[in-house]
């Protein structure tokens, strides 16, 4: 965040920022009220990833990241996925977008003991939300002129949940006749992703599955380190990392990435009309990943920070 | 489907190709789950492998996934709360998240492997995916000379794309079997050249890895026969035929991997019946069968 203060800074963006800290373990932190207060007044803002302890200790199983969704109704996730020019990875010239649900389906957190042992987690999927995905994603495919849309799914375990997005799906794809659309397997998807990843335009799927697909496919670019993520509600736009990982092991030793949060927050110029700030700090970042090569040494293996 | 059931509880073993599941029609349930489920497969097992001769992204991939095959995200119970909203459950139970962590350790041990790795969705499952973590790190306890280790579903696809060699045995439950698996395949070659395994307790199940039934590819001969031969020659070492089973192994790799022949999804040009043929030729020799001596008195 301090990198992306800095940037600001040095190319003259009119843009104040109101800054919170939040998190799950320290206690110096701000209340998720008063986040979720500014980000409404705001409209727009700029995110870390807020580590979740994996063990559970009593008390509440949602997240911070997922309340936070939930308040603000983020329903819709975001990660453009395009090879960055100049940065060398196994695949070249990548560009489709996952467009991910992300209030609902595996994220319920609703789960309880049914028996000793025995531990039932509810998974849910609803008309109203499969619908409203449905229809951002053919929205983001014809404003961003993209061609084909393909849902991804499980239906063929998961028939009645699945199915039912996938309906939804369907249903909205009629109403969108110049855009391809068409259906995969969640694992097959995964398994073309890794094969012949330049099939892919637009992608929409449910909650975990858009998790798993924006790590992979993060993971073909680059890595975490080089992927922005944006997330939309009806009136709040949160600009963060792709493939959302806090990455506390790198916490005040200089090594992370900054890529991500500098083209996130390009992004977000761009949300608030700001196109000739954001072109001036993203054409700077290009450049440096390019020709300087003064890369990270965590995700690109070259000693400098 | 009685009949299949019946033929493999006699013989104990099979081979099998995959069924396609219809996903328009909520009243037909999967095959492939209710034979897994009737005979107790409680493990799947995939190891993929680079193979020499086929060009890939990335080489000395040779990752083993033990993914928990009954339970989890199949466990085809969903329902209609309300108007427009479905519950699925998924269950998780301590049992059967024990046994598999003991499978995945145990294998380990027994193919001399150093590494496993448990994958999860703990920080957002964790009640059910922290239940089988907690049971891999219990198992894992038993096995000091096994280094173990946590990895988050959505990392561990990142890392699999990125780094797939720091990859050993890993265990998993089982959607995340399934997704893993595919793109530990995609890595080594695709569907067509990984075999897998389903274990119970009683009945070994044979088929290819990623369990993709490829309608796409019917009936124009170019399907890759590579993934259905080696789960053939894995059938005949469970056997204890090893010796039949190294011998077709060692002709399928020789034929797809130093003569090149080979099916257009890993870059050739054969057709499937010209990839068998091959095949057959490359065994002809190593066979007694085909060199008896006929005489005449």
């Amino acid at each position: 965040m301090t990198s992306v203060k800095d940037v600001f800074t040095s190319a003259g963006v009119p843009v104040d920022f109101e800054e919170l800290f939040l998190s799950t373990t320290l206690s110096r932190a701000a209340s998720l009220e008063s986040v979720v207060d500014s980000f409404k007044q705001n409209g727009v803002g700029l995110k870390g990833i807020i580590t979740t302890p994996s063990s559970f200790k009593g008390g509440i199983l949602q997240t911070l990241n997922m309340k936070l969704r939930n308040e603000l109704d983020l329903f819709a996730n975001v990660v453009l996925i395009k090879s960055l020019p100049g940065f060398k990875t196994r695949h070249d010239n990548l560009n489709f977008v996952v467009i991910r649900e992300q209030i609902e389906g595996e994220y319920s957190a609703k789960e309880h003991e049914a028996d000793p042992g025995v531990i039932e987690s509810l998974k849910i999927i609803t008309r109203k939300n499969s619908e409203r995905i449905a229809k951002f994603a053919f929205q983001y495919a014809t404003k961003h002129k993209r061609k084909k849309v393909t849902a991804v799914h499980k239906a063929n375990i998961m028939k009645q949940s699945d199915g039912l997005f996938i309906r939804c799906c369907e249903e909205v794809a009629q109403f969108y006749p110049q855009i391809k659309f068409e259906t995969m397997i969640i694992d097959n998807c995964c398994m073309q992703l890794v094969s012949n990843p330049h099939q892919f335009d637009v992608m929409v799927m449910p909650n975990l599955y858009g998790n798993i697909v924006d790590n992979l496919a993060a993971g073909l670019v680059g890595g975490a380190g080089v992927v922005p993520g944006e997330s939309f509600g009806s009136d709040v736009a949160v600009f963060e990392q792709g493939a959302r990982h806090a990455f506390a092991e790198a916490i005040g030793k200089n090594i992370a990435n900054p890529t991500a949060t500098l083209l996130s927050a390009c992004n977000m110029l761009k949300h608030i009309n700001l196109h000739h700030h954001a072109g001036l700090i993203e054409e700077a970042v290009y450049k440096v990943v390019r020709e300087e090569q003064v890369c990270i040494k965590f995700d690109v293996h070259v000693r400098q920070t | 489907m009685r009949g299949a059931l019946l033929s493999i509880q006699r013989n104990g073993v099979a081979i099998k190709g995959n069924i396609e599941t219809k996903f328009d029609d909520p009243g037909f349930s999967s095959m492939n789950v209710e034979l897994r489920t009737k005979l107790d497969l409680y493990g799947n097992i995939v190891r993929c492998k680079s193979m020499p001769g086929i060009q890939t992204r990335h080489q000395g991939i040779d990752v083993v996934l033990i993914r928990e095959n009954m339970e989890g995200e199949y466990s085809n119970k969903e329902h209609e709360i309300d108007h427009g909203k479905i519950e699925n459950l998924k269950i998780i139970t301590r049992e059967k998240s024990m046994k598999i962590a003991k499978y995945a350790f145990d294998y380990a041990v027994e193919h001399g492997r150093n590494k496993v790795t448990a994958i999860h969705k703990a920080n957002i499952m964790k009640l059910g995916d922290g239940l089988f973590l907690d049971c891999c790190r219990q198992v894992a306890c038993s096995y000091p000379q096994i280094e173990f280790n946590d990895m988050i579903v959505d990392n561990a696809s990142m890392q699999m794309v990125s780094r797939p060699q720091q990859f050993d045995v890993l265990v998993l439950p089982n959607l995340y079997g399934n997704i893993l698996s595919n793109i530990a395949a995609g890595l080594v070659g695709g569907a067509g050249v990984v075999a897998g395994v389903n274990i119970g307790d009683n009945y070994a199940v044979f088929e290819m890895g990623t369990r993709s039934s490829g309608k796409s590819l019917m009936g124009k001969n170019t399907a890759n026969p590579m993934g259905m031969l080696l789960a053939g020659c894995d059938m005949l070492e469970y056997l204890g035929h090893e010796g039949h089973a190294t011998m077709i192994r060692e002709s399928v790799l020789n034929v797809v991997c130093n003569n090149k022949i080979q099916t257009p999804d890993i870059g050739g040009d054969a057709t499937t019946t010209e990839v068998v043929q091959a095949i057959i030729d490359d065994l002809k020799p190593k066979t007694k069968s085909w060199s008896v001596s006929l005489v005449y008195m």
